[in-house]
Formats: C-alpha cells, structure tokens, sequence
C-alpha cells in the first residue's frame, strides 16, 4: 500500500515538473471547449438570400417585405436576370435565390396558385434544410394572410377547409441550441483525450527512459505500477472534469439540471475504460510517439465518430450502429446529455452506467494482464 | 570459497542467433567479477538472464541460493542492478531519485543510507539537482546511489563506465574498490580489457560462449606464449610481411608491433630475418608480458 501511494506521490510530482505537459494538460481543454462551443454551432441564424423579381409590382414587393420582416433572411441582393442568379449561387454568395414569376400579382388577383420558385446553394445540406423550413413558414403566413383579407374585402364565404397548426414546445433544450447538445459532448471528448492519452504515453516513457528495467529488477510488483500509474491520472482527469463543468455552466451558461455527484461518478467509470485502452496501448507501443499516434489515429477519431458526438448514431448504416455499442464514449455522452439537459439520473441511465463499469474493468484487467505478462 | 551466483548451463537464442551458448561458471563472494568481450559477445544478454529480465531458453542459475527461475522475488530483494543507460528520473532530483528507489525497495528510515551513499559518491553538494542536470559521470554515480540503496548482497553492472570520462571513471573504480571492501560481490560487463585487469577473476566471452575463465593473471599465464613488443618502420609493411610469411600472431600498435611466439630464441631471428630483406628498420625490440588483449586476441584467433 505504502509502496503504490509513493509511486503515485513521484508521478504527481513528475507530472508538477513537466511545465509543458501542465499547460497541455489543463489549458488545452478549457480552449478546446472554448473553441468548439463556439465552432461547433449549427443553428441558422441569418439567411443570406437573393431575389429575382420578375414582376416587380405592389403584391410582390410586399410578399419581399414578409420575408424581411421575419428576421431570419437578410435580402443582400436583387438579380435581373437567370444568369445573374447562377453567378451568386455559384460563388456561393447567397443561401438561397427566391424567383418570383412574372405574373404574380395578375394570377394572385385572380385567385390562382403562384408557385414561387427557390434556388438552393445546397452544399450545406443541413442549412439549405433549415432555410427552406423558414421560407414555408414565411410563405404560408402569407398565403393565409392573402385568403383572410380576401374574406374581409369581399364578405365572401370561403370554402371551410380544415387547417392544422401544430403547437411545437421543444423539451430539453428548448432554445434548439446546438451548443447546448455539444457541450456537454466536448466534455465526454476532452476527459476521453486527456486521460487515454496521458496513460499511453507515461507507462512508453518509462520503458524509453529505461527506467521500467529497472522497476521490474527491484520488487515492485506490476499490479502496484499499475495502479500507481492510473490513480494520478484518475485524480487529472477529474481535476480536468471540474474545469471544464465550471466552463460551462459559468462561460456558457448551461445549467445542469440533473446530480452533479452521478455526473463525476459516471466519469470515473468511463476513466477506467480510457485508462485500460491507454495501458493497452503502451503495452504495444515501443516510443510515445509511436503511443500518440495509436492513441489518436487508432483508437481516439474512430471513437469521437462513432459516438454520436459527430454524426447521429441512427443515420449510420446498421453495421456501423453495432460497432458503436462497443464505443464507450458513446455510453458517456448519452449519460452527459441525460444528466445536463434532461436532469434525468441514475434511475433512468443506469444502464449506460452498468455498461461503462464492465466495459472499463473488462479492458483495464486484459490490458493489466497483458502488461503483467509483457514485463514477467 | 563461497559462490554467490551458480551459473548453468545458460542459453539464449533470437530467433537464430544464439547470443548465449549455454554457459557455465561461478562467481564467488566478495569478489569483482569481469564479464569480458567484444560488442555482441553475449555479456549483457548474460546479465539481463541473471538479474531477471530475461528468461533463459535453457539452463538455470542459482543466485544467493535462490532457484533463478523459480525464486525471482527472492532474489530481486538482495540485489542491485545497473543498466547501460543509468536509467534515472530525469525530472527528480538526486535526493528523490534516491529517496523512489528506497520506497519500492521497502527501505525505511532511508535518509542516513542516503546520506552516506551520497557522501560516498561525493554527490551531495548537487542533492537538489534535477538528474537531467547532471554530467554522465554524476548521472553514473547517482544510478549506482539508487542500486545500492536497500543494500544488495551482489550487484550487477553493465558496462558501467561505457561513455563515462576518465577522471569520473577513476573515481567510479575507488568507489567500487570501497565496495568490496564492505563485502559486496561485484559482477560486471565490461569491452575494456584494462578495466578486466582490475577484476579478482574474468570471464572471457566472445560469441556465446566462454573463451577462458580465471584470475586475469592465469588467464594470461594459459597463454604459454612470449609477446615481442618491436618498434619499427615503416610499421604497416612490417606487419604485413609478418602476417603473410610466417605463422606467428602479430597486432599491430601505433608505431609497434606485438609479435606471439613461443620461443624466443628461436622465433626471433626469423623475424629479424625477414625485416632485413624487406629493408624494414627495427628501432627498439623487447619482451613483454602479455596483456589481456593479447590473449584475448589470440584465444579469439584459436
């Protein structure tokens, strides 16, 4: 016992000493999740749009104005001809060109359909997506605008056709903030990034420096090296943890609604399964350059993008989805947004919990036994 | 006489190098023992069998008594390892390097061993320093600290003064002498025949397996050979016409040569001979006691 808490004493104390490593270790993450709260916003905001007005009357001008009055479009250009259009969407100076035909007003007048129609620079998909939902909001706003004002010119009674208006209430996140959904993600990443790769390279270190020879010819049994390698990390990660909460619910101002005591001790459960891929790691890797890049390119992408952080998990393929069952970031993250956004806790996530403590203890003792036996 | 370590019949292959032939010898209490040879002779794959961090293909070793292969923990209690490299924390200093190895050790109420090792090794005026800070000399001197702090029985150096400078060497040499006076058993690897000459006994090793083994004045002595030392000129011809025309070992020295032969009287007109029809100048001629590196050539050369 006395032997692992000295062991854990050095490496603390060597890891105090490694000014650089510090600063990587506690810096980068609050500029990380700086950075990317900021970045990594998907919300739609402002729409740039162009209009090709074919008809330039009183009706179509004000059907501009609609659009105008909405606040989500920005009307940045007036085109006079098709050409004119394709050269904006081309180089890709608006969202979206909305062509109105010659005889708007006329076939408006006469109480016929209008089609109106838009031009989408496409190449963001999910924002195109988005601005068309707007523009049929604006344009159905109007058109009811047009058939109300008709009834009360004419006094005439209109056909009753039955309209459904949905009621929409978002629950969780109920501005959509798509920085609301990611950090708490970012925080999954950056304790995942912290603690494996910091394990995969301090055991490389060792053996590099030489110094695990010469560990292995004094008494000290690999099970004490272990678990004096993993406690200094444990305590790291968490410190990193409380950081980057702080961060959020202060800079971002994203309340956790559910246990903060469930949130740190879902960590620690992921940390052994980050600590357990980092030993495995080391006992592969020859050099820590050799631990960096199998930590990043090897385990850690493939990770970030198959845990839902990046891409939803239900629009991959279905092989692809039974991978990401093995991915214990994957757990994490849906235990983050539980906790943070819906304030649910352990009643509701204990699964994911159950799953992140096998999957840790499973790695940690095949990759301890593996390094047991590399060293014997 | 005690022996410490009981060495048999050791074998070592990579794949099919064999860098340990199956070796056998003993190494006796309070003694300085030289592992002796060329760079891939086997000397610290030998080593690294003995203290454990390599398992043995064949053949065992007793070592204090204790089964190598059965008895590892036992033994790892009672000895002290030195690796090539000086395997140190470069960012702790000498007292916390020390104070580490003392810790898994077991060691407590280390600081008055500490103390002494680092008055032994005169490296107290630096205690606070960072082990990166200090020359190879300090860095030897401090591993060697850091092996010696649970006071091992026997300890292992391998090639301890390899890329170490001559006054730290020295220094290193008085206190490994101061060593044995406390009755610690020495066993080391070295490629330097000089430092060969200050062992008790020597094992000479050169591919796998063991050339000669004894004090280095009997090693000699097996010899039976009488070395010729010759300064002459021009000395390349010399040794070249000596090498093609006559059976005789001969090394070549700088501006000499060492000729082996086995009588004298005999031998040395013949090579006195040959020099004359070569119009080679002999400028000074006499015998000397073979060196280490004499026999060593020459057992390398049977």
């Amino acid at each position: 016992m006395k032997t692992i808490y000295e062991f854990i004493i050095k490496e603390l104390l060597q890891l105090k000493r490694d000014k650089k490593m510090m600063a990587v270790i506690f810096i980068a993450p609050i500029l990380q999740l700086i950075l990317l709260g900021y970045a990594a916003n998907m919300d739609v905001e402002i729409i740039h749009t162009a209009i090709f007005d074919q008809d330039k009357t009183e009706t179509s001008r004000e059907f501009i104005r609609s659009f105008e009055k909405s606040g989500y479009f920005s009307i940045d250009y007036y085109a006079e001809s098709y050409d004119e259009v394709t050269e904006l969407i081309d180089k890709a100076k608006t969202i979206v060109t909305i062509v109105i035909p010659k005889d708007f007003e006329k076939k408006l007048n006469k109480r016929e359909t209008v089609s109106i129609q838009t031009l989408f620079e496409g190449s963001d998909g999910n924002k195109s997506s988005i601005a068309l939902g707007y523009i049929q909001a604006v344009t159905n706003r109007y058109s009811q605008n047009i058939v109300s004002d008709i009834k009360d010119k004419y006094g005439m009674k209109l056909p009753i056709a039955g309209s459904l208006v949905p009621e929409v209430r978002v629950w969780y996140n109920p501005e959509m903030k798509t920085r609301n959904y990611m950090v708490p993600g970012i925080m999954g990443l950056i304790l995942m990034i912290t603690t494996l790769s910091l394990m995969s390279m301090a055991v490389v270190r060792e053996r590099e420096i030489g110094t695990l020879e010469q560990l292995i010819v004094t008494p000290l049994k690999s099970y004490q090296l272990i678990l004096g390698k993993l406690v200094p990390f444990t305590i790291v990660g968490f410190v990193v943890m409380l950081i980057v909460m702080v961060i959020m619910t202060q800079w971002f101002g994203i309340i956790i609604r559910g246990s903060r005591l469930f949130l740190l001790f879902a960590s620690l459960l992921f940390v052994l399964s980050n600590l357990g891929w980092g030993l495995l790691i080391s006992t592969i890797s020859k050099t820590q350059n050799q631990a960096m890049m199998i930590s990043v390119f090897a385990v850690m992408m493939p990770m970030i993008y198959l845990s839902g952080f990046a891409f939803p998990i239900d629009n991959m393929p279905q092989i692809v989805q039974y991978i990401t069952y093995l991915i214990p970031l994957r757990y994490f993250i849906t235990i983050l947004h539980g906790i943070v956004l819906k304030g649910t806790g352990f009643s509701s996530l204990w699964p994911e919990a159950l799953i992140l403590f096998v999957m840790g203890v499973g790695i940690l003792t095949l990759s301890a036994l593996r390094f047991s036996k590399k060293i014997e | 006489m005690e022996s410490l370590i009981k060495i048999k019949n050791l074998k070592k292959k990579y794949g099919e190098l064999i860098a340990v032939d199956g070796v056998s010898y003993e190494v006796n209490k309070g003694e300085m023992f030289g592992l002796v040879g060329p760079d891939g002779a086997g000397k610290t794959t030998t080593m690294r069998m003995l203290v454990g961090l390599l398992n043995p293909d064949e053949g065992n070793a007793e070592i204090l008594g204790h089964d190598l292969l059965t008895q590892k923990n036992l033994i790892k209690d009672e000895i002290g390892y030195l690796s090539q490299r000086f395997s140190l924390y470069g960012d702790l200093s000498i007292d916390e390097n020390i104070e580490f190895f003392a810790d898994i050790h077991g060691v407590k109420n280390f600081e008055q061993r500490r103390n002494e090792l680092l008055e032994f090794t005169r490296l107290t005026p630096f205690r606070d320093r960072l082990a990166d800070k200090l020359s190879g000399g300090m860095k030897q001197k401090l591993a060697l600290a850091c092996t010696l702090i649970h006071k091992p029985k026997i300890i292992f150096l391998d090639e301890p003064t390899t890329g170490v400078d001559p006054v730290s060497r020295r220094d290193f040499w008085k206190i490994l002498s101061n060593l044995l006076k406390d009755g610690v058993t020495i066993f080391m690897t070295t490629p330097y025949l000089d430092e060969a000459e200050r062992c008790s006994r020597v094992a000479l090793m050169d591919k796998g397996s063991i050339i000669s083994c004894d004090t280095p004045k009997n090693v000699k002595d097996s010899m039976h050979m009488q070395v010729i030392e010759i300064v002459c000129n021009p000395v390349r011809t010399a040794y070249n016409m000596v090498k093609a025309s006559t059976n005789y070992e001969v090394q070549m020295y700088g501006d000499r040569l060492n000729v082996a032969v086995n009588n004298y009287e005999q031998d040395y007109p013949i090579i006195k001979d040959l020099f004359e029809k070569n119009s080679i100048v002999e400028i000074d001629k006499r015998i000397i006691t073979p060196s280490l590196e004499n026999v060593f050539i020459h057992f390398m050369n049977k």
